[in-house]
């Protein structure tokens, strides 16, 4: 039997389709939802349907836009790419991520003397 | 300003489906063709390649939902899906569509009629301007009729110009016949009712006149040129809506007289004054011409300055009644009014106050419909919802949340009632068109009754709260059921359907309470109907008849006036009289039911009266026979033509004045006859006693009767009253020619039968007591629907019951007298139920029965006794079938 995968922290995929673009520039649904996969080490429970959900809801808020392209292998596929607005989002949303697993960090990294007001 | 954006996306996704959902379709095609050819390319085969690549996708359809519920209105999406839905059911099941439509449809419009009424006669302020500042000025009813009621001229004066509460007072003659006008177009004279007002009314109401001008005070001088206005209706019936009416002249009463305006559509004098009459022409009051010496003969109505209150302006009367006059002329006669001082009330109450009760019964009644139609509504629900048990189930193991499923249902019943509310909003326009119609029912603002913008919001809100009331309680027991269960629950005697049933019981008893108070209610107006309509009147409406005779009042006044008139009436006596089939034929001016006056009380010659007898006498001035025509019993003799002006002056009087009077007078065994009675410096011996008459309602009390002689007192008018072996309808021909041959000038005045006085004074009664009885009755229709639904069920749910107890032994008619025994259960608990309520709430209509107890025990036992027959016949059907189950088949379905 398998380890279990990780289930996705509410909002936690959002920020990583931001990194993704941002990262690899224009890519499809399909190329952003293997990238996570490969990237997490296939340790997310990632249904790729759900990647459509959190693109639309990008593209709502104007984070991300999209245009119909063609892919390498000369297949038709819905293109999308970060915009402006988008990497101001992604810089504040990764500050606020550093900022939450530094603090995760230390509670968990807390030893007994330290807990100890004393 | 991004959630603006946000929502702009959503509703224009929302809008945008169709393309929003190709677009996604290809994508998630194009995803899966990539991820097929990239597991291919690690080794895969061609299927196994699919499998996985589905697998990781994790469910297209999903995907696609998640997808929409990211970028449109979830909310909105659902109740399409319902309504979609919904219809797909309804559409599947019309009968009980049509059932469930109809029933809310009858429930729904008898309400939107009934607050449509209300809401005119109540609701609504009057159709004046400022309505609210308009106030009646009359003093406290007493029981001398319109002569106590009424004001003088020179009080009407002293009245305008001492009080201090008003921006001004009007007011009208109120003692004008109908038929007083007889229009001459060339031909047979027309007959139209006219009404005399001081010139200020329209101004003090807020009237604009559609066409013209209103009258000025110049309309109303002595000496001025008659002018009249004409009412919309007249205008358009007798001058064929002519768009250059105004100026033109018209031989009125043989007077050439201009008219100078037309009177709105929105105006109906008589809707509002005179309730069941028709007002065609409105013509001024001259206050400083003869009618200042014709005494009591105004009613006032005021406009309140901005900011007084009715407390304030009832002192200010206060202070006012003692100075003011009946006629400058006789000194004495200031202070006259101290026993009857105007007392202002707002006209609203004054119009439609007396029918605050009435309507309110009224609307209880629509109301007991609307719930007894949810309740049937319901049931109807309930029993369809536990056939679609397993649907819901079945839905819920799918995912579907219990609020979902209440939503669903809700969604339904929202449907069901807005088709009922349509189809009763087109009920409730025919019946209100229909009451608008009825100009012969003595209710003020009838012809008013319309569906307006309150009308339509109140169906609305009925409509919502009826779905909410009918849908709720299957909703909740349908989503709140255990799904196992559900599932499980195979039919027969399970829990699930046991309960239901009980609730079902628990519904058609509220029901048969419901429809009972109703019955009871009809029941106890019914009765105390037919008491007023057995009331002795004092005189035989049946095959008696009137009609308006016009004659020649020209001659000058005094004796010549007297003898000329009295010619004339003996002349038209002597030829109606020889009609065949005319029994007897008399004329009074005035005609009970109708018109009356007061001239004050003679009394016993040589006894001091006492300073305020209880009553006045009414008075009316009849010729020869009008006793016999009337049918009205005399005791002593009728008047004859010799009782002559210069000789002794004679009267008749009623049975309940002559005992007034000989409690004062010794008179042996206190007959009247032959005793001389004095009223100023008169002297007038009493000839006869007639029977009380029911002067002014059918259903109050009887005041006092004194009657004169044409040849003696002079009469405001003539109504000739016959008598016939034959239906009076088929003389009517016959009358008319004989009047116009001695008097080419008489209109063709309508011939009434006394009955229809009589239908006249009782129809307010007759209009409630028709309509909640038909609210009864179908309180009592949807009740029987309702047992026959709930009996009928059960049949059906034990026929397997039924089957192995008739398989055992028991007869056809054992089971049959099973199931009645069930049915007369529920009906005698509702009614039990229902009798109680009854009798705490029969208080509310108390004021509305006539010689009937609210307590009445025969309409309580005989409406019980109904309701038990008619459930009786409605669990009789479902009983009939039950006996007929054939063993086998029962023991072999299901």
């Amino acid at each position: 039997m398998q380890p279990s995968k990780l289930d996705l922290l509410q909002g936690t995929l959002d920020l990583m389709v931001l990194q993704t673009l941002a990262v690899m520039g224009s890519n499809h649904g399909y190329g952003i939802a293997r990238r996570i996969e490969q990237i997490s080490g296939n340790e997310v429970l990632l249904n790729q349907g759900t990647i459509y959900a959190s693109l639309v809801r990008l593209e709502q808020r104007g984070w991300i836009s999209s245009a119909w392209g063609t892919s390498d292998n000369n297949r038709k596929a819905k293109f999308y790419s970060i915009t402006a607005a988008g990497r101001r989002q992604l810089a504040a949303d990764a500050h606020y991520w550093e900022r939450l697993t530094g603090v995760m960090d230390r509670v968990l990294g807390m030893s007994a003397d330290e807990a100890d007001p004393a | 300003m991004s959630w603006l954006r946000r929502l702009a996306g959503r509703v224009t996704a929302f809008f945008s489906k169709r393309a929003l959902d190709a677009d996604l379709n290809a994508e998630l095609a194009a995803h899966l063709e990539m991820a097929i050819e990239d597991n291919i390319a690690r080794g895969l085969s061609p299927g196994e390649a699919r499998r996985v690549a589905l697998i990781s996708i994790g469910g297209m359809e999903q995907a696609k939902d998640r997808h929409r519920e990211a970028r449109g209105i979830m909310t909105l999406d659902i109740l399409l899906q319902d309504l979609k839905y919904t219809f797909r059911i309804l559409l599947r099941e019309p009968g009980f569509t049509t059932v469930a439509v109809l029933i809310l449809a009858l429930g729904i419009g008898a309400n939107i009629a009934v607050f449509s009424v209300v809401n005119t006669l109540l609701l609504r302020p009057l159709p004046y301007r400022d309505a609210h500042e308009l106030v009646w000025i009359a003093p406290p009813p007493q029981k001398c009729g319109l002569s106590c009621a009424t004001y003088s001229t020179d009080a009407y004066d002293q009245f305008r110009v001492l009080s201090r509460s008003y921006q001004d007072v009007t007011g009208y003659f109120a003692f004008s016949n109908p038929d007083n006008l007889s229009l001459n177009l060339g031909g047979a004279p027309v007959p139209a009712t006219s009404i005399d007002v001081i010139h200020n009314f329209f101004q003090l109401l807020g009237v604009h006149p559609a066409m013209g001008r209103v009258f000025t005070a110049d309309d109303a001088r002595n000496g001025a040129a008659p002018v009249v206005l004409l009412s919309d209706a007249w205008w358009r019936r007798q001058f064929a809506a002519d768009p250059a009416i105004v100026g033109k002249a018209f031989d009125m009463n043989g007077r050439q007289t201009t008219v100078v305006g037309v009177l709105p559509p929105g105006f109906d004098f008589g809707a509002v004054f005179a309730p069941g009459t028709k007002v065609d022409a409105i013509t001024p009051l001259n206050l400083y011409g003869p009618p200042r010496d014709w005494g009591n003969i105004i009613t006032w109505i005021g406009r309140l300055k901005p900011g007084v209150t009715l407390a304030q302006a009832r002192e200010d009367a206060r202070m006012v009644a003692p100075k003011l006059c009946w006629n400058f002329k006789y000194p004495q006669s200031c202070g006259a009014y101290n026993d009857t001082p105007p007392v202002p009330v707002p006209l609203k109450d004054y119009v439609s106050g007396k029918l605050r009760r009435s309507l309110a019964v009224l609307w209880s009644a629509v109301g007991a419909i609307l719930l007894i139609a949810c309740v049937n509504l319901s049931n109807l629900l309930l029993a369809r919802a536990t056939a679609r048990s397993k649907e819901f189930a079945m839905r819920g193991a799918l995912g579907a949340t219990r609020g979902r499923i209440v939503r669903q249902l809700l969604t339904e019943s929202l449907i069901l009632s807005g088709a009922g509310a349509v189809l009763g909003l087109c009920l409730a326009v025919v019946l209100v068109k229909w009451l608008a119609h009825q100009g012969a029912i003595a209710l003020p603002l009838l012809s008013a009754v319309r569906i307006d913008g309150a009308a339509l919001g109140w169906t609305v809100l009925i409509a919502v709260f009826a779905a909410v009331l009918f849908g709720l309680i299957p909703g909740l027991r349908m989503a709140g059921g255990n799904l196992h269960e559900a599932l499980k629950d195979a039919g027969p005697g399970a829990s699930q359907s046991r309960k239901h049933e009980r609730t079902r019981a628990v519904l058609v008893v509220s029901e048969v309470a419901l429809a009972c108070m109703l019955l009871v209610g009809a029941g106890l107006l019914l009765r105390s109907f037919m008491r007023v309509l057995s009331v002795d009147l004092g005189f035989q409406p049946d095959r008696a008849a009137a009609i308006k005779v016009e004659y020649d009042d020209s001659a000058p006044t005094g004796d010549a006036s007297t003898q000329k008139r009295t010619a004339i009436f003996q002349q038209v006596l002597a030829r109606v009289g020889s009609i065949p089939g005319v029994e007897a034929a008399g004329i009074a001016d005035y005609l009970p039911l109708g018109q009356n006056r007061a001239w004050g009380t003679p009394f016993p010659k040589g006894i001091k009266p006492p300073d305020k007898t209880p009553v006045e006498p009414l008075v009316y001035v009849v010729t020869p026979g009008y006793m016999r025509a009337m049918g009205t019993r005399l005791r002593g003799r009728d008047f004859t033509w010799d009782d002559a002006p210069k000789a002794t002056n004679v009267v008749m009087i009623s049975e309940g004045y002559a005992r007034y009077l000989a409690q004062y007078a010794n008179w042996p065994e206190g007959n009247a006859v032959g005793k001389l009675l004095s009223v100023g410096k008169n002297d007038l011996l009493v000839v006869g006693v007639v029977d009380d008459v029911h002067e002014e309602t059918v259903d109050g009390e009887t005041g006092w009767q004194i009657y004169y002689p044409v040849t003696q007192a002079s009469p405001s008018g003539a109504q000739l009253v016959i008598r016939s072996s034959l239906p009076p309808g088929t003389l009517a021909g016959t009358v008319l020619r004989t009047l116009r041959d001695l008097n080419p000038k008489q209109p063709a005045a309508e011939f009434k039968p006394i009955k229809l006085l009589v239908s006249h004074a009782v129809s307010p009664r007759r209009f409630f007591m028709l309509l909640v009885g038909s609210f009864a009755t179908l309180g009592l229709l949807l009740a029987a629907l309702g047992i026959y639904g709930v009996i009928s069920y059960s049949v059906t749910r034990k026929t397997q019951e039924i089957g192995i107890r008739m398989a055992l032994g028991a007869s056809a008619s054992h089971v049959r007298h099973r199931v009645l025994v069930d049915t007369l259960r529920l009906a005698a608990i509702g009614v039990a139920l229902g009798a109680m309520a009854s009798v705490v709430a029969a208080r509310l209509i108390a004021s509305l029965l006539y010689a009937t107890s609210p307590w009445d025990a025969a309409t309580y036992i005989g409406m019980a006794v109904a309701l038990l027959a008619v459930a009786a016949l409605s669990g009789y059907i479902p009983a009939l079938r039950a006996s007929r189950v054939n063993p086998t088949v029962a023991l072999r379905a299901n």
